[in-house]
């Protein structure tokens, strides 16, 4: 396949930035997205051009790294994955790819395509854990049973990889199904029961001070997800939050 | 410098505990007064930093991702290991012990290993109480799987996302202790140098891979755990940014580096497609559970399915080779690594490869899940189920088990794994060399300690599956942090360690010489085009068999693609900015120095263990015929190397090892 790719460059977060049009040819569709991303970078290298930056490191799917607004699309047109799981089978020769990095307020371009997120990292340290101590004096791990649902229902909401793009697809650049999937998680078993109330306030405030914008129900951070967390979880968290503020 | 392994006496069930109970403490007031440096934020790193902070150190943690979560654990798919015996079939900790040394091909450290399996147990217990979110059956209790190499059922999971649920259980807890004040945290900074002062380690210089600044850091103990180096073959199941930078700094300042030639070869992966490939993909060794793995018997049928005439499911029970289950009738499909991808090679080189480069082996979970589907019927007391039925049922059952494994294969691949069988083939996945450490997992610089996959001592020469997860968090969580307050009871009253000595500045100018040497070499060749020939020579020469001439080669091969690296190499941008390129071309430098010693220490040992085979030893006749050949009258010790500038002067350390509590045997899986 050959391609036109149009891509957002930006020298760092002080800069301004601006969209340079850029040619790829012999793209295999077999190749995933970075893998093309990796043909144009060793091409620009080659002519003594800078690479173009962006963030990836597993490239299974797993890390939450990788990012980039493919076509206007968080994680490009597939469902269900990430930019380095899209595979160049779902393009076609001759197309032009626009990409961009993912655009919020409460991620900031630090070059390129590669983003801060670490606004996630503040809202988890806000609270997103259970406080217990780690030197291993724990009770017997089957002391408190734990049902199969409950158990699932945690790890469906657990398996959030932190990406970012259902802030980056959210019109109003909301974090609700990020936090909303934390909260569930440790609302969902019986270990996280004791902080819960601080946990979803502590969480949600902070959610709010790092700038994310707020939910209209309008669901497209469900859609674009890699990991399909569902809307549930914002519901959940909801529910957990007026329980908090009902306590006080 | 003798090698002293520092193994307590006593009988091997007491030393850990014996141990525990004379070392020195460390006041809790006073470990406000002590600073360790940890650098990598896996599961080995995180829950060191996580525990030391708890105790009441102060920690600077260091990671190249933008966040701890992203470190490399996070892919391990399998699971965790840990004798509790909840599924009460036999396993205890002595059976975990047995294993794991046997796995081993009996080249760890015994003592390690036993309180490995000791501790085990612990973790589960840890990380449940962190909210992990682990698999449960109905009645509410922890379910189990079994892995390659075992017989018992100890296997902890949660569902395909293992690495990543235990990362994020070790994540929470630094996040507490970040919250708290007690680790500060440097995401996207690289540490370059270690920084030794008096003989001991007391601090590090890293890069702020945003700015490009050089940044001095200091500490009374600085702790390892920097994950493998198994990118050094270019192609693995690594991440991409995975690499041997920090373990290899180390090296060049006094730690000896042990068996680097021991890298495990991973069964299961989907195979390779084409030359612009990045890295491979792991499918989870879980997977042989109830996968099969077959090629077909007849050339014919091989050569039929390759030129698209003929589909798998084609072939009759009887047209398939069911190799391992033909060769090794106890294990079965669940034969360890090494064994396995040693036997699928064997059947790839000799001719009966299912795909295009002729690299694959069928593993087929049709059976499984008309097995299961029929199970399943009784259980919802459906009479006569039809076959679609049977097949929908069966289907439910293994998706709920591998559902985004089959699910990533399929995005790979572009074929439905459920209909045709998946294709797989060996990889490189985890090395069980690393850096020399003692029992105290300190290495031979005092203050400096190696933990995780970085280090090199509870695996020998092969790794059994769901182990790494175990000893990363056995040693961040219950073992570094007792070990560590022994050495660190003698720091109450050093105080700050300054970083305007003249030590931190040699080692910081030394850094930043390296860099400005990249950015204005203007060579003609990017980094990948060293790394991707590197590994080549790697894969071919040094890879799953080896023999001495092809050793020799590798040695001067890898020689040579290092000295028009340093000529030729091209590293486009700036140092002080982001600078992707920059930070590879270091990493590729240190690979093409580690691949050199790799393939000496490789030629140096003349038996094969573990996944190593070497093609001048190999059983001749018996039972074992055509099986690796070790030897332990000759290679059962520790290779510990010391550097001396170039890897090919490095000079041998022999830590010889004892097996007082199992008996060296010819490991038999038939
Ligand atoms: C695909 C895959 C699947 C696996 N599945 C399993 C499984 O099911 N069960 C099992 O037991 N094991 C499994 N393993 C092995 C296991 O995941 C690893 O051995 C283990 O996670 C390593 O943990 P670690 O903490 O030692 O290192 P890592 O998790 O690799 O962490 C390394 C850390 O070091 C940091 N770092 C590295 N260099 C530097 C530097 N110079 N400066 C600053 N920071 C640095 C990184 O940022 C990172 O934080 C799997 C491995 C792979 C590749
Ligand atoms: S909720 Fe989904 S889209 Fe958002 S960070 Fe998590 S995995 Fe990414
Ligand atoms: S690179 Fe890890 S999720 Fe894409």
């Amino acid at each position: 396949m050959n391609l036109t790719l149009k891509i957002w460059r930006q020298k760092d977060s002080n800069a301004k930035g601006q969209m340079v049009d850029y040619k790829v040819t012999d793209i295999s569709e077999h190749m995933s997205f970075l893998e093309m991303m990796d043909v144009l970078n060793e091409q620009l290298v080659n002519t003594g051009e800078e690479p173009v930056a962006f963030d990836h490191d597993c490239r299974e799917g797993i890390c939450g790294m990788c990012s980039l607004y493919i076509n206007g699309e968080a994680h490009g047109p597939d469902r269900g994955v990430t930019t380095c799981q899209l595979h160049m089978r779902m393009f076609k020769d001759g197309d032009t790819i626009t990409i961009e990095p993912w655009r919020a307020a409460a991620f900031p371009v630090i070059k390129d395509l590669v983003v801060d997120r670490t606004s996630f990292e503040r809202i988890q340290q806000a609270g997103g854990y259970i406080s217990v101590n780690t030197s291993g004096n724990t009770q017997d791990a089957n002391a408190i049973p734990i049902s199969k649902h409950a158990a699932d229902e945690a790890m469906d909401a657990a398996t959030c990889i932190g990406c970012g793009a259902c802030v980056a697809t959210c019109k109003n650049s909301s974090a609700m199904l990020f936090v909303g999937a934390k909260v569930s998680q440790y609302a969902l078993l019986p270990q996280g029961q004791v902080e819960a109330t601080d946990r979803v306030m502590n969480m949600v405030k902070q959610m709010d001070l790092e700038g994310f914008g707020n939910c209209t129900n309008t669901g497209a951070c469900e859609i674009e997800c890699p990991k399909g967390i569902s809307l549930e979880n914002i519901a959940r968290m909801n529910r957990e939050f007026l329980k908090a503020n009902l306590k006080g | 410098m003798a090698l002293d392994s520092k193994v307590p006496k006593g009988p091997i069930k007491d030393k850990w505990t014996d141990y525990k109970n004379k070392i020195n403490l460390v006041n809790p007031a006073n470990k406000r007064h002590i600073d360790v440096i940890v650098v990598g934020t896996g599961l080995a790193g995180g829950s060191a930093a996580a525990t030391l902070a708890e105790l009441g150190y102060n920690v600077k943690a260091f990671a190249y991702q933008d966040s701890p979560r992203r470190a490399h654990s996070i892919a391990a798919q399998g699971g965790i290991n840990a004798a509790k015996n909840y599924q009460g079939d036999g396993d205890s900790t002595y059976r975990l012990f047995y294993d794991t040394v046997k796995g081993g091909d009996y080249r760890s450290r015994e003592a390690n290993v036993y309180r490995l399996a000791e501790v085990s147990a612990n973790i589960i217990d840890q990380c449940v109480a962190q909210g992990v979110p682990f698999a449960r059956d109905y009645g509410g209790l922890l379910d189990n799987r079994s892995f390659g190499g075992v017989l018992v059922s100890r296997t902890f999971y949660a569902k395909g996302q293992t690495g990543q649920q235990l990362l994020l259980g070790a994540y929470s807890a630094m996040n507490r202790q970040i919250a708290r004040g007690k680790i500060e945290m440097f995401n996207r900074h690289e540490m370059l140098d270690v920084v030794v002062v008096d003989g001991k380690a007391r601090g590090i210089i890293a890069r702020n891979l945003i700015t490009g600044e050089i940044e001095r850091h200091s500490a009374h103990a600085v702790v390892i755990a920097s994950g493998g180096y198994g990118n050094v073959y270019f192609l693995s199941t690594n991440a991409m940014g995975s690499n041997a930078t920090a373990a290899w700094k180390i090296h060049k300042k006094g730690a000896y580096f042990a068996n680097p030639c021991f890298t495990q070869i991973h069964p299961t992966c989907i195979p390779r497609s084409g030359d612009y490939q990045s890295k491979l993909t792991l499918m989870s060794e879980s997977l042989r559970n109830d996968g099969r793995i077959w090629v077909p018997k007849n050339m014919e049928d091989v050569m039929a399915i390759r030129e698209g005439r003929k589909k798998p499911t084609d072939l009759s029970e009887d047209e398939r080779d069911y190799y391992l289950e033909r060769r090794y009738p106890a294990f079965g499909n669940l034969v360890p690594r090494d064994v396995a991808s040693r036997a699928a090679k064997e059947r790839c080189d000799a001719g009966y490869g299912v795909n295009a480069t002729g690299e694959a082996v069928y593993l087929d979970f049709a059976s499984a899940i008309e097995r299961y589907g029929k199970e399943q019927a009784k259980i919802h007391n459906i009479d006569n189920p039809t076959e679609a039925k049977i097949y929908e049922l069966g289907k439910g059952i293994v998706e709920a088990k591998y559902g985004n494994l089959f699910q990533m294969y399929e995005k790979i691949v572009d074929e439905d794994p459920y209909k045709t069988p998946m294709m797989i083939y060996p990889a490189t996945h985890y090395t069980m060399g690393g850096v020399w450490v003692d029992y105290n997992l300190m290495t031979t610089i005092p203050g400096c300690y190696c933990i995780g996959e970085a280090n090199f001592s509870d695996h020998g020469a092969n790794r059994l599956g769901a182990s790494a997860l175990m000893q990363g968090l056995a040693d961040g969580y219950f073992v570094l942090p007792y070990t560590i307050g022994d050495y660190l009871a003698d720091d109450i009253r050093t105080g700050k360690i300054p970083t305007d000595s003249k030590e931190f500045e040699e080692a910081e100018k030394a850094v930043t010489d390296r860099i400005n040497f990249f950015i204005n070499n203007n060579g003609t060749k990017s980094v990948d085009h060293f790394h991707k020939r590197l590994g080549k020579v790697m894969w071919d020469k040094v890879g799953m068999a080896r023999n001495e001439q092809g050793l020799k080669e590798a040695m001067a091969e890898i020689k040579q693609i290092r000295e028009e690296f340093w000529k030729d190499v091209k590293v486009p941008g700036n140092a002080n900015e982001m600078n992707p390129e920059l930070e590879k071309a270091g990493r590729v430098a240190d690979f093409l120095e580690l691949g050199e010693l790799f393939a000496k220490d490789a030629l140096m040992r003349e038996e094969s263990c573990g996944g190593h085979f070497r093609e001048e030893s190999v059983e001749e006749s018996g039972e074992q015929k055509g099986e690796a050949k070790r030897n332990d009258k000759d290679f059962a010790f520790v290779a510990a190397w010391e550097y001396k500038g170039e890897p090919a002067d490095a000079v041998l350390h022999k830590e010889e090892l004892e097996f007082k509590d199992i008996e060296l045997k010819q490991r038999s899986y038939k």
